[in-house]
């Protein structure tokens, strides 16, 4: 497994700019991992890898798997074969608690925040800060100042108005917030720019291209290409349960992605660095 | 000397409710200090402080402030049909009558904070006064401390079952509560066919502490001593909050704000205090001094509202009730805090009852706990607490408590018929439920 793993890692491109065809240990390696609802095979087989810092785009069709895949890695399903490797060493993630203190942070569609807790209180939520025993506000309200800042969420008139006043690229800034808050070192983004306007959409790119410098891992579930072609590092794209390709962002153009996302494969590949 | 108290009464006019009111909004504005930040965010100067609540109102987030205008409205048409509405020993019999709705109306907001709801409250109130009035009565003659502390009790085993049922089994609190409700009843039958000491139906409460809960004066010096503590304290809390919040360079309120605030509640209690200790018996029989039972709201009032802001269960409440899913993402226990808030609302039930008891000075098996729960849940509601979960505070029970009981009051005043009070306290729970509807779609809108 490890000699497959040092292979595909070989005859990969470089992408990451800091790195140098050797890129080190991955921060997050899945291999061979597979999931079965009844007789249904939702992932079959799958590797992947995603390295520091980098932003790895997940890209398929409806019913590739591509579900399945976040929930897998963020705990809420065990797989029921393959192996999941955390900063190379082998790793059991049971449930989300145990993906939340590995640095995995899941941001689904919906978001879940709390509409009618302010901002510090949803990012804070779950995790309080505490002075002797009770909420810590003004310290609170200080990290929450200055993590908004640091990621340059500046739209917000006030961090303490609730989350329901706030437009859907805000919510994911919260979102966002909330994952760097934690330390995350991986955020799983589901389709973060869908049901968003122009500029929002904007706005949530920019996070991300800030996470990945800050040397946060995203991996981006999206629907829409151009957005991917804007800020990932690398594409990997689901086809019916398994990885059938990896590849640099710069050998793939929009009509090449929609190829390999819709047969699964590339006519004339060359550079692929999937298996199958 | 018949002019004199008219005067007080009027220049007190808006005391009981102004002062109510301003209390409230002191307590929901600086515990919340969330609220405060976000105002303060807009604002630098009192003016534009205002100004900013003012946008806030209009944009349906208006807090307390059309409560208190309807208070104020509903004292003025009181006030004008009977001058004695506003008089000293009616005001302080409003207060007696409505503690009881008030502490009821505050068990319901544990439970409404999480959409849910206990309509089982009022007979597990009965059943806690119940069992309080029967050990504290002879035979048994158990003290009065002791005898709370069983009925308290009781009410929280109830209350505990009532949550089980709701976390494990998932059942929806409503049907839970409504099995309770009918069940009670005949627990608190048996209760008396059991106790050969009721007659007919009926326990005198004969302790004098559980009868002076409510009926009970403080002598005219110790209210003011408790008002001025409760004053200073308040202001302390205050001054020292905005403090810290200075040092750390974080947006303070104008200072400017937290004065006219602290003001607001030294006038209040200074008035509530004042219409207590003047002489309201005849001129045999002196009757003055604050009410026990003021304080006692007040206590739990204050620290139910310290729980709901500054501990991690309050602050899981809101998250659960405004967005569970949420909630438990962040790794909190669902469960764990819907018990723990049924738990609580049987604690203020047991509370609630031993008002009841003491301002009927007896407990009868005909009790009604489902009126004066539906009272307690629309005390809650008119104040301003949502049915949908997520948006509540205790002063909101508070509020609405007066209301329903100035209401009740007002109307046994200039005669009105039973049918009429049903009626139109049933008209202003329309009222408050459209105002928060059509402010939440306002919110939306936003």
């Amino acid at each position: 497994m490890d000699n497959g793993a040092g292979a595909r890692s070989t005859d990969r491109a470089p992408v990451t700019p800091q790195t140098n065809g050797d890129r080190g240990t991955p921060l997050l390696r899945l291999s061979g991992i597979g999931k079965n609802f009844g007789a249904v095979q939702a992932l079959r087989d799958v590797d992947l890898e995603i390295y520091p810092g980098e932003v790895l785009a997940l890209v398929g069709d409806n019913g590739a798997g591509k579900s399945t895949m976040i929930k897998t890695i963020s705990g809420i399903w065990s797989p029921d074969s393959g192996h999941v490797f955390w900063e190379g060493k082998e790793v059991h993630v049971r449930n989300p608690r145990d993906a939340a203190a590995l640095g995995i942070a899941t941001m689904y569609q919906d978001l879940a925040l709390a509409d009618n807790l302010d901002i510090v209180q949803n990012m804070f939520l779950g995790r309080e800060m505490l002075h002797a025993g009770l909420l810590d506000e003004t310290a609170m309200e200080r990290h929450a100042k200055k993590t908004l800042s640091d990621l340059s969420v500046t739209t917000v008139r006030s961090i303490r108005q609730p989350v329901g006043s706030l437009s859907g690229g805000q919510r994911q800034a919260v979102a966002v917030a909330r994952a760097v808050l934690e330390d995350a070192k991986l955020v799983i983004m589901d389709e973060p720019t869908a049901a968003l306007g122009v500029s929002q959409t904007a706005m949530v790119l920019n996070l991300v291209k800030t996470l990945s410098e800050r040397g946060v891992s995203v991996l981006l579930i999206s629907h829409n290409l151009v957005d991917v072609f804007q800020v990932a590092n690398r594409v990997a794209a689901l086809y019916l349960g398994h990885v059938a390709g990896t590849y640099p962002v710069s050998e793939l153009d929009t009509q090449r992605a929609v190829e390999l996302i819709t047969t699964g494969a590339l006519a004339g590949s060359s550079a692929s660095a999937g298996r199958d | 000397m018949s002019t004199s108290p008219q005067d007080a009464a009027v220049a007190g006019e808006p005391t009981p409710d102004a002062g109510g009111g301003v209390d409230a909004q002191d307590l929901d504005s600086t515990s919340d200090s969330t609220k405060l930040a976000s105002d303060a965010m807009v604002a630098d100067t009192f003016g534009e402080y205002i100004s900013a609540q003012w946008v806030k109102i209009r944009g349906g987030e208006s807090g307390v402030l059309p409560v208190i205008f309807g208070l104020v409205v509903i004292v003025i048409i009181f006030q004008s049909k009977n001058g004695k509405f506003l008089s000293g020993l009616n005001l302080v019999n409003l207060l007696d009558q409505g503690a009881f709705i008030i502490m009821l109306g505050m068990a319901e907001v544990f439970v409404l904070l999480l959409g849910e709801i206990d309509l089982s409250a009022g007979f597990n109130m009965a059943v806690g006064a119940i069992i309080t009035a029967e050990l504290a009565a002879p035979p048994h003659n158990v003290t009065w401390s002791l005898a709370i502390l069983a009925g308290v009790a009781s009410c929280v085993v109830i209350s505990t079952v009532v949550g089980l049922l709701v976390t494990r089994l998932r059942l929806p609190s409503f049907i839970v509560t409504l099995g309770f409700f009918l069940g009670l009843q005949g627990v608190i039958l048996s209760l008396f066919s059991h106790d050969s000491h009721a007659s007919g139906g009926n326990i005198n409460i004969s302790n004098p502490v559980l009868n002076d809960v409510v009926n009970g004066n403080l002598t005219p010096t110790a209210g003011w001593i408790v008002m001025a503590a409760a004053v200073v304290g308040f202001a302390g809390l205050n001054l020292y909050r905005d403090q810290r919040r200075r040092r750390s360079g974080l947006v303070t309120p104008p200072f400017a704000l937290t004065l006219v605030k602290i003001a607001g509640v030294a006038v209040a209690g200074v008035v509530v205090v004042l219409v207590c200790n003047r002489n309201r018996g005849g001129f045999l029989i002196s009757i003055k001094g604050v009410p026990w039972v003021v304080p006692i709201v007040l206590v739990v009032l204050m620290g139910y509202t310290f729980l709901l802001n500054r501990t991690r269960f309050g602050r899981y409440l809101y998250a659960i009730g405004g967005n569970a899913e949420a909630a438990r993402r962040a790794g909190i226990s669902l469960n764990r805090i819907r018990l723990t808030a049924f738990m609580l609302t049987g604690v203020t039930a047991g509370i609630a009852g031993v008002l009841y008891e003491s301002y009927l000075g007896s407990i009868s098996q005909n009790v009604d706990g489902g009126t004066q729960v539906l009272y307690a849940v629309a005390a809650a509601v008119i104040g301003g607490a949502s049915l949908f979960g997520g948006r509540g505070k205790m002063i909101h029970a508070v509020l609405g408590g007066v209301i329903i009981a100035a209401i009740a009051n007002g109307m046994n005043l200039i005669n009105l018929s039973a049918a009429a009070t049903f009626m139109v306290n049933g008209l202003v729970l329309l009222a408050a439920v459209t105002v928060d509807a059509v402010g939440r779609r306002g919110r939306a809108a936003t």
